[in-house]
């Protein structure tokens, strides 16, 4: 249980966590910038996409462990759900704002041509615009206007997480060892979810037979 | 046309390279005592004027720059490397290398040839014949970079020892050894890793042994004691530290064939019309040059990464979309 004085708190505290990567990261770019050093390797976009493509899945995966972990601790962590999506999202963005500015400097026929024939790029892609639908609907006027759509609306978080991670793992050329343990957090996550909506509906049933 | 130069050793080392380059092999050298790779001067290769840099083979012309002005840092060069041996990050070759001993080295010839037998780097290569080679070099993944290689010949190896008649093509095998190679702890791929190529291709001027680069003995991660460059095929072609050649009948299956064969064909040749299933080959990303102006974008690839002037006709007749 968390006291209520502390709540601003670890707002503060999960902004921080979730803005030091992208801290990082800056960082790093400004070094490389000022002083050619190898900090960021010979190849410093392809390095910012990994960083920043990981990271993203790292916040799917992270913003899908909440509810469970809401219900095996009691903490009331739900409030913040939504921020750690949202900074998926935002990890998203740059990830594709690094390739499409850095990496392909806006050659659009490249890009359009990625997105449509190569089926990794096209499951990043459906994730991504996914999480914008999400992201777009998550301030309080969405959520009145849609109602009960709303939640319905935001069950796209586990068809986008599964695609962001099949695109993991589509990307890497040989060592699939990382994506193969993003797919078994997401694979685990979307059990329990499975088991609970087993157990609810033979709750209900029960109800009704009884 | 092939230019070869012999034996004016006596040049001082600040003539091959543009000042940059000779900074960052200063760099090189420090960085070559940390790491205790003893890899000390024992190579020198003279330079060469800009006239017989520009009748090189291949060396055409790229964005009206001459490559000699091209050249990449070898700090990017020895520090970006796709060597799983020692790791699949591309900065772990760098990072793992220095276990490997490559003095003594031994490498095993056999198959269809007069001379099989077990040889020596220096028995293999005549250190007498060595060239500076400076090549595009680009990778399947889309970038690349331009390495001013020291070797010779693959031709001039190969007929040392004389494969026959039956010998269509040439097959190479890196070493295999996990004290040496951390890397191969993990199985990415089925060790050893393998190459080959036709036997005409070998053959062709432009394909080289390299045994050095920048004017020095190859650094670890970049394949020592020993490699293959085919500067018109993808970088992965590129055997590094040959421990094997064998010379047999049937086309060999390489080792990124073996892994991925409907991404990575026996081939390999550079070709922007034919894209990777993930990603397009039409163009390229040169390896330090992001931040000048216009460096932001790629630039083109060209067919057979611009020597098909010199190889094209290998492949008259056949479908380079199928055989990729
Ligand atoms: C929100 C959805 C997305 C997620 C979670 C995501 C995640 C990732 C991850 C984890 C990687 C692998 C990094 C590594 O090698 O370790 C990656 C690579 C990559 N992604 Fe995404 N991605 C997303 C959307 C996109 C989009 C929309 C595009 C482009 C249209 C894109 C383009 C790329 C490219 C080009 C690479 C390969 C980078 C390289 O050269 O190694 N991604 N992504």
């Amino acid at each position: 249980m968390l006291a209520k004085k502390y709540r601003p708190w670890l707002r503060l505290l999960i902004h921080i966590i979730c803005v030091a990567p992208a801290l990082w990261i800056s960082y790093q770019i400004w070094l490389w910038l000022n002083f050619e050093t190898h900090v960021l390797t010979a190849n410093p976009i392809e390095h910012i996409t990994d960083f920043t493509g990981k990271w993203t899945v790292r916040f799917l995966l992270i913003t899908l462990s909440v509810t469970p972990l809401v219900k095996l601790t009691k903490w009331r962590l739900l409030v913040y759900r939504r921020l750690l999506g949202l900074y998926a999202f935002l990890y998203g963005l740059m990830h594709f704002l690094n390739y499409m500015v850095l990496d392909y400097f806006f050659d659009w026929e490249l890009i359009i041509e990625d997105v449509l024939e190569r089926k990794a790029i096209t499951f990043g892609m459906l994730a991504l615009v996914g999480l914008l639908i999400l992201a777009a609907t998550s301030f309080k006027f969405a959520v009145k206007k849609l109602g009960k759509k709303w939640q319905k609306l935001h069950r796209l978080i586990y068809p986008l997480t599964i695609f962001a991670v099949t695109h993991n793992y589509m990307m890497v050329k040989a060592d699939v060892l990382i994506p193969t343990i993003h797919a078994i957090i997401l694979a685990m996550l979307l059990s329990y979810r499975l088991y609970m909506y087993v157990q609810i509906n033979k709750n209900s049933n029960k109800i009704r037979i009884a | 046309m092939l230019i070869k130069i012999k034996n004016s050793w006596d040049l001082k080392e600040s003539d091959v390279t543009s000042e940059a380059n000779f900074l960052s092999r200063r760099k090189f050298i420090q960085a070559a005592g940390i790491m205790g790779a003893g890899t000390a001067a024992s190579i020198m290769v003279p330079s060469m004027t800009n006239a017989q840099i520009a009748s090189k083979p291949g060396s055409n012309k790229y964005d009206g720059r001459d490559l000699a002005d091209q050249q990449t840092s070898l700090d990017d060069i020895m520090s970006y490397n796709n060597f799983y041996e020692f790791g699949v990050d591309k900065g772990d070759p760098m990072a793992k290398a220095h276990t490997l001993i490559t003095d003594p080295w031994s490498v095993t010839v056999e198959g269809h040839c007069e001379n099989p037998g077990e040889y020596s780097v220096e028995d293999l290569v005549d250190h007498n014949a060595l060239e500076e080679r400076i090549y595009r070099m680009r990778c399947v993944e889309a970038w690349s970079m331009v390495i001013p290689w020291v070797g010779v010949s693959l031709s001039q190896v190969i007929n040392k020892l004389k494969p026959t008649a039956k010998a269509k093509y040439i097959y190479f095998e890196t070493l295999v050894d996990k004290k040496q190679m951390p890397g191969q702890v993990n199985r990415v791929i089925r060790w050893p890793y393998r190459e080959g190529l036709r036997m005409d291709e070998a053959m062709n001027p432009l394909a080289i042994m390299a045994v050095g680069l920048y004017g020095r003995k190859l650094t670890k991660q970049n394949g020592a004691p020993l490699r293959m460059v085919v500067p018109w095929k993808y970088g992965f072609k590129g055997i590094k530290s040959i421990v094997k050649i064998s010379f047999v009948e049937k086309q060999p299956v390489s080792s990124w064939m073996r892994l991925q064969s409907e991404e990575y064909g026996f081939y390999a040749n550079v070709n922007p019309r034919v894209s990777h299933p993930r990603w397009s080959q039409s163009k390229e990303r040169r390896i330090g040059e992001f931040t000048g102006i216009g460096g932001l974008s790629r630039q083109k690839t060209l067919m057979f990464n611009g020597y098909g002037e010199q190889v094209a006709h290998l492949y008259d007749g056949m479908n380079l979309r199928r055989n990729f």
